[in-house]
């Protein structure tokens, strides 16, 4: 085992590092949180800016225009561009992180023509329509109805949780064509100008407007937009979490690492008993372990990469092991930072000169780190029954 | 970038795990109780296996390995719950005559603990003393201690000094520096092999057991101890493993931190899957005849040494704030 990074690993880094330093100062000033039209223009002006100089894509093949990167130098691009405060996929992060991967794999050459480019570009912004409100941990219950119709499809249903619905342009939907749970759903591109679509924005317990739910009633979309064929949708959905190989929270982690140090340099300027709190041995030590989990998640990072390039290991077992150690550990961060705060923590901006709104959102944020993408519950459930063989729980 | 095992690490672990198959099988090592944890002649297949001169150089008449390689064999004694004082007659390999063949068993301990307990004194031959000043020969057989009656661990009887002698000293502190830290590296190693060695046991008997018609480790109750158990015995291995590549220079880290830090991680999950394994064998976990138990204690042992669990997070917490 070696840690060290290759000659051409490093000339990707320092030549990466060069534009950034070059690049980020032309950013205009991120807007506002609730002006979704305005984050819209800044992320996609991000993204044509990763374009133009060859960083879209990173991990996308060449044949499809992304930069066809091996997966250390992904890490090396997700690492470094968080370590500059670069942006990062932003309201696009469907198109460029999952809708787009799923076309690569499963969308015919026209699909993959038509849309690649464009989310490459940052022309085209994509969202999701997977969970229901009857279908959450239970995905494959989603009952959206599609009724084929001539060359069209006709669906009407509820989805919920769609981030970044009304900037998007498109939507990977899932819909069912047939009664068998797993064997009847069907994955379809959703033009999101299509008449019958209504948008309802669901604040969150931060107060922010970032996910919808979505009425369909009557959408009309062309056949030509179904992926895969008809009632093989579940496949489709699943593959592209066949390629996560626990790379998702390079940025996440790397941010909430250095959280722990300015959490740490908060403690030493917050007064408590004639001293400061970082006094207190007790949070010393809960931090200093904090820290060590932290540590030991970025080994598991470059060990997943490491697994990636070479094909070994256990597909899954670096992502679901990555996730439940990393939001346990943020959940663990974030309450101590709360209890640190005192009366700084009744605000979710900054209060009385103590940079505190960060913190706060992030201790709600990593509530949701054990709910989205598969509940802790659901996490476990795979670790125990695809990894250890444990039998499987009695499934509808 | 590889931090995967590669082809000879992947060989060199699955050769003492063999080994420690062959020589270790847990009902041998349940045999051991009333040597005090040690048989001379098994001692001595460790040091012809290199356990002991696997980090002393070739060109010394050692296996010249790294800390790396290091790792992956202790974890594996650690998962077969080999006892007696391995990582000590390791670290002695270069210094004491004996050690790197298996010919002389060394015990450590360092100088200001209390209550100063030190375990195997029977079976010592050589006990190495560790202070600000440096490393420190003493004779075990010159010490006032007396037996404790009731050790925690079947397998490793414990004394308690009442004198320690100053002794002769065998080298400064760079080399007590070392031993800290490469001693952690492999305690550390041995934690993660106990923990994985419990996730086994666990899954094993979760698979088996029925009850209400079915495994138990069918009930989401059972499989979710199970999988938290994965996740800990996972992270503190990278972790562990990091710590040791950091300390063989393939990688730039703060390797003190690392190795703190990795230490502190494998003891918990020794210490957190040792209690679950106990959980999940319910009634049968609490009994002496199940071995359940005897991780348990094991992760207590070694939690103990090469580093206590709050000065490990105060190390990692001082460089928060440099």
């Amino acid at each position: 085992m070696d840690l060290r990074y290759s000659d051409s690993d490093e000339a990707f880094r320092a030549e990466l590092r060069a534009w950034l330093s070059d690049a980020l100062p032309s950013l205009p000033p991120k807007p506002g949180a609730d002006d979704w039209q305005a984050r819209r223009a800044w992320d996609t002006r991000w993204q044509r800016m990763l374009f133009d100089a060859g960083y879209a894509g990173i991990d996308w093949p060449r044949e499809v225009e992304g930069r066809g990167a091996s997966p250390t130098e992904h890490l090396i691009f997700l690492e470094e561009t968080e370590r500059a405060d670069a942006p990062y996929v932003g309201v696009n992060f469907v198109g460029i992180l999952h809708a787009g991967p799923t076309l690569i794999a499963e969308g015919s050459d026209e699909q993959k023509k038509r849309h690649l480019p464009r989310i490459l570009r940052g022309e085209e912004v994509w969202c999701q329509g997977f969970s229901e409100p009857g279908a959450g941990s239970d995905l494959a219950a989603l009952s959206t109805k599609a009724v084929l119709d001539g060359d069209h499809y006709v669906v009407s249903g509820q989805k919920i949780w769609t981030s970044f619905a009304h900037v998007a342009d498109y939507c990977e939907l899932l819909v069912r064509t047939d009664e068998p749970k797993h064997k009847g759903i069907t994955w379809l591109i959703m033009p999101m100008d299509a008449k019958g679509i209504e948008i309802q924005p669901l604040r969150t317990i931060t107060g922010s407007t970032e996910f919808s739910q979505m009425f369909l009633d009557e959408v009309r979309i062309p056949v030509a937009n179904r992926v895969g064929n008809e009632n093989d949708g579940w496949r489709v959905a699943m593959v592209t979490f066949s390629f996560e190989r626990g790379t998702a929270f390079v940025g996440e982690l790397i941010r909430t690492m250095s959280l722990v140090e300015d959490v740490a340099a908060l403690a030493m300027r917050t007064p408590r008993d004639g001293g400061t709190a970082w006094d207190d041995p007790g949070l010393r030590r809960d931090l200093g372990k904090i820290a060590a989990e932290l540590d030991a998640l970025w080994a598991l990072t470059r060990r997943n990469v490491t697994q990636a390039e070479r094909g070994t290991g256990v597909p899954g077992l670096g992502g679901s092991v990555f996730k439940l150690a990393y939001s346990e550990v943020r959940a663990r961060l974030g309450d101590l930072t709360m209890k640190l705060l005192g009366g700084a923590a009744l605000a979710l901006e900054d209060v009385g000169g103590i940079p505190s709104g960060i913190h706060v959102e992030r201790w709600f944020q990593s509530m949701s780190l054990t709910i989205a993408a598969g509940t802790s519950q659901i996490q476990r459930n795979i670790v125990g029954e695809r990894i250890l063989g444990l039998p499987k729980e009695p499934a509808v | 970038m590889n931090f995967d095992l590669g082809d000879d690490e992947r060989a060199l672990q699955q050769g003492i795990r063999d080994v420690c198959k062959r020589l270790f099988p847990i009902g041998r090592v349940r045999g051991l109780e009333d040597a005090g944890g040690i048989d001379r002649t098994l001692w001595h297949e460790l040091g012809r296996a290199g356990v002991f001169s696997l980090r002393v150089p070739e060109s010394e008449g050692g296996v010249g390995l790294g800390t790396t390689e290091a790792a992956l064999v202790f974890e594996e004694l650690g998962r077969a719950l080999v006892p007696g004082p391995v990582i000590s007659t390791h670290l002695a390999a270069s210094l004491i005559e004996g050690a790197r063949g298996g010919e002389r068993v060394v015990g450590f301990i360092e100088r200001d603990r209390t209550p100063q307990v030190v375990p195997q004194l029977p079976q010592l031959d050589t006990l190495v003393v560790a202070d600000a000043k440096g490393l420190w020969l003493v004779d075990p057989r010159h010490l006032g201690a007396r037996p404790v009656a009731q050790p925690l661990d079947p397998l490793t009887p414990v004394h308690l000094i009442e004198h320690l002698p100053k002794g002769e000293k065998i080298a400064g502190p760079k080399e007590v520096e070392r031993w800290s830290r490469d001693g952690s590296v492999l305690a550390a190693s041995m934690l993660v092999g106990v923990a994985a060695a419990c996730t086994e046991a666990a899954v094993a008997y979760a698979k088996e057991r029925n009850q209400f018609g079915r495994p138990i480790g069918g009930f989401q109750a059972v499989k979710h101890i199970c999988a938290d158990m994965l996740v800990r015995e996972e992270v503190a291995r990278v972790g562990t493993y990091a710590a040791a590549v950091f300390c063989d220079g393939n990688g730039a880290g703060d390797a003190d931190r690392a190795v703190a830090g990795a230490r502190l991680l494998a003891a918990d999950a020794a210490l957190a899957n040792g209690k679950a394994n106990v959980q999940v064998h319910g009634g049968m976990g609490y009994t002496w005849e199940v071995d359940a138990h005897l991780y348990l204690k094991r992760a207590v042992l070694l939690s103990t040494r090469f580093g206590k669990s709050d000065e490990l997070a105060e190390v990692v917490a001082s460089t928060l704030t440099a």
